[in-house]
């Protein structure tokens, strides 16, 4: 993937002066977030689905390895190949020997992030295929040679009208010379470009929402039909998959899907569900003649026995950004990685090191709505924290922040000089600005007088002002 | 009932017209309060930045400062989560503390729910001609599961009228550190959250958290817009007409 450029704040500065994306984002979460809250309050199991997922969840996660050896098993009985990568070099290798052995030209892709998260794309181009993403959003981003902003709505940051430049651009030397504007002459100019690729295509990859470990299954859902057209059209089926994806049972799956369309886009259900299990049999119609899947490890066993266990639970359903008041101000790039949001904060640092992410844990107010709405109950503020304290331990906290921070723990552990601190100094501060009612200027804290006025302390400490009164009292 | 209260250190130090406004609340609902000395802050800055070295020094101090209490209550629900939620978890492999911190977790309640859900407070005897919103604080909110019960006493309040804006459970861009450390961000969402609160039509707006108050009325300052800004129970508590937060005292 595209490495981020320069520092977090910077890329946050650019984001919230960007316009067009601040216009882009209000118009998309704001959608999200009320159509999934009217399909939850008309759901009365909404909350026993939740517990159910995150039971089934954590189940699997303490017996992961008999699961995956379960779904091995099944897949080969079906004609399948399983095979294991422990790092993204390994997984995108994996990808390259499939693709070359099955002397590949064309790739077609339906929309994966373990995908975006190996960097499949950039080693595939690379080695000489053309690929093409299918799904319209990542279709759009490919195009405009950007990461996705959003786990689930890729091109998320993009208005219309830079769709309709892009599609110009990209579709004219095809001979769609005519300039669009509306969304659904797009997405028809789009649709008959891609069709052209489906039939061409060597190789289709897709994710995987779910593995069934009872049927050696693997489950997507999409809404434009596109992962259909790409795992059945091509020779040859890749599934790319973290390892912590799979379920026991076909029933189960039903939980997740429940959860999954309403947390993600606000649907009942997508529009396509689909499940492929193993390569075209002898009686089938249609489908590919070789089926492989590619289980990514990338840091995942490592999360199983530590504090961020519960990450593992994530479904990818993208509500934790659509609700996240840090993402909806700044968008996905600004994160630096393909995983943005609640959920990208956590798993970009445990992924690719924590102090490689330093501002992603600590550029959260721990409002807790992410978990509020998380549809397996990750306790995501608390995973953010532990991630703080283990950079604060690992000494990766700037030391103005460590000084500050200790010089001030030095005083509130001691409440007979901390009492007498704050009686001397705190009227100070009072006076200077009691006549104005706040302070627009005070050393060393331009984070908050730059854009805030300091509201002026009313005067004593209220410790001094009650002794003092019930002094009086007695 | 004996109530130990836990004044927090913004309102010890910013603002104690809160901390007043909570004993007159909790000594009108018949409560006797205390306010231990040896009080400072629930540790939170630490807690939030990872030094948990320190964090569970101070939550030590706290934990030690209201024991023996039937209850200890607090004008702010962020604080008040910290006890309740943070402080047994701190503790989870000392078995000991993990036992004073759970005890005093079953104790800790943020002072309006503890008035209405606990102490079966239903009206207050206070007046305020004004149109109001009431800004619903993210800890007191999630945690505390504060949201009707400040609403419910405001409704009793003469000449209030309460009006809710748009997003009133959104962040208000506060988050302890978070304001300081990413003050573009922070900027953005207290921005959006003014901008609901001046499309409701309120002249006054109240929250439940002094920092959340104190950033929400920091950025109106500074754009020197009208709206005044004020701690709930200090409104319950009529304390209304004092300067609201940042506001300049009358001459």
């Amino acid at each position: 993937m595209h490495a981020p450029v320069a520092t977090f704040p910077k890329r946050v500065a650019v984001a919230i002066h960007d316009k067009r994306l601040q216009a882009a984002l209000e118009h998309a979460s704001g959608g999200f977030v009320k159509k999934r809250a009217a399909l939850v309050a008309s759901l009365p199991e909404y909350e026993a689905l939740r517990e159910r997922a995150r039971t089934v969840k954590e189940h699997v996660l303490a017996n992961l390895d008999r699961y995956l050896e379960r779904y091995e098993a099944e897949v080969e009985r079906h004609g399948g190949h399983v095979h294991w990568a422990s790092t993204a070099e390994e997984a995108r290798e994996i990808v390259l020997a499939i693709c070359r052995d099955a002397k590949a030209r064309t790739i077609t892709k339906g929309k994966s992030m373990v995908s975006e998260e190996i960097g499949l794309n950039d080693a595939l181009e690379a080695a000489g295929y053309e690929v093409i993403e299918t799904d319209l959003g990542e279709y759009i981003i490919q195009l405009a040679k950007e990461p996705p902003s959003h786990i689930i709505v890729p091109a998320v940051h993009k208005t219309r009208e830079q769709v309709g430049d892009l599609f110009d651009e990209h579709h004219r030397p095809l001979g769609y010379t005519r300039h669009l504007t509306e969304v659904g002459e797009m997405v028809n100019e789009a649709r008959q470009v891609l069709r052209g690729h489906f039939f061409r295509a060597d190789v289709g990859i897709t994710g995987g929402n779910f593995l069934i470990a009872e049927t050696g299954s693997s489950i997507i859902v999409t809404n434009e039909g596109n992962g259909d057209l790409t795992q059945t059209l091509a020779r040859v089926h890749i599934v790319t998959s973290g390892i912590e994806r799979v379920v026991p049972t076909l029933d189960d799956a039903l939980t997740f899907l429940r959860l999954l369309a309403r947390s993600a886009t606000g649907q009942e259900t997508e529009t396509y569900t689909t499940v492929s299990t193993g390569p075209r049999r002898a009686d089938d119609l249609d489908g590919p003649q070789e089926y492989h899947v590619v289980l990514v490890d990338n840091g995942r066993s490592k999360m199983l026995g530590g504090p961020f266990r519960e990450m593992l639970r994530c479904i990818r359903c993208g509500a934790c950004l659509n609700h996240c008041p840090v993402y909806t101000a700044i968008g996905g790039h600004a994160y630096g990685w393909v995983y943005p949001g609640p959920m990208g904060s956590v798993l970009t640092p445990l992924i690719n090191g924590i102090d490689t992410a330093y501002d992603l844990p600590n550029a959260c107010t721990l409002n807790g709505r992410c978990q509020t709405v998380c549809p397996v109950k990750i306790p995501l503020p608390g995973l953010l924290r532990e991630l703080r304290r283990q950079q604060f331990e690992g000494g990766m906290t700037p030391a103005p922040i460590r000084w500050a921070l200790q010089a001030w723990a030095a005083l509130a552990k001691r409440a007979g000089l901390y009492h007498l601190a704050m009686r001397i100094g705190i009227p100070m501060l009072g006076a200077f600005g009691r006549r104005r009612g706040a302070l627009s200027w005070l050393p060393l804290a331009g984070g908050w007088t730059d854009t805030r006025d300091l509201p002026a302390p009313q005067g004593r400490t209220f410790q001094q002002a009650w002794s003092a009164r019930n002094g009086a009292r007695s | 009932m004996r109530v130990g209260l836990f004044v927090t250190c913004l309102a010890d130090v910013m603002r104690p017209s809160v901390a007043f406004a909570a004993v007159k609340l909790l000594e009108d609902a018949g409560c006797t309060v205390v306010v231990p000395a040896k009080q400072t802050c629930c540790g939170q800055p630490a807690l939030n930045s990872g030094d948990s070295t320190d964090a569970r020094a101070i939550a030590k101090n706290v934990i030690a400062a209201f024991e023996g209490f039937e209850a200890v209550v607090g004008p702010s629900g962020s604080c008040m989560g910290t006890l309740r939620h943070d402080y047994p978890a701190m503790f989870a492999d000392d078995p000991a503390w993990r036992a004073r911190a759970e005890d005093l977790s079953r104790r800790s309640h943020e002072l309006l729910s503890f008035l209405v859900d606990v102490l079966k407070v239903d009206r207050i005897d206070a007046r305020y001609d004004g149109k109001v919103t009431y800004h619903d604080s993210c800890a007191g909110l999630r945690e505390m599961g504060v949201k009707a019960q400040p609403r419910r006493l405001l409704a009793s309040v003469k000449g209030l009228e309460l009006v809710e804006m748009h997003g009133t459970e959104e962040c208000c861009g506060f988050g302890g550190t978070f304001c300081v450390k990413y003050p573009e961000i922070s900027t953005k969402m207290v921005d959006d959250k003014i901008a609901h609160i001046e499309a409701s039509g309120a002249d006054t707006v109240l929250g439940g958290d002094l920092g959340c108050l104190l950033n929400i009325a920091g950025r109106i300052r500074r754009q020197g817009k009208p709206v005044r800004v004020m701690h709930t129970a200090e409104l319950l508590a009529g304390l209304g007409a004092q300067p609201s937060i940042g506001e300049a005292e009358k001459t």
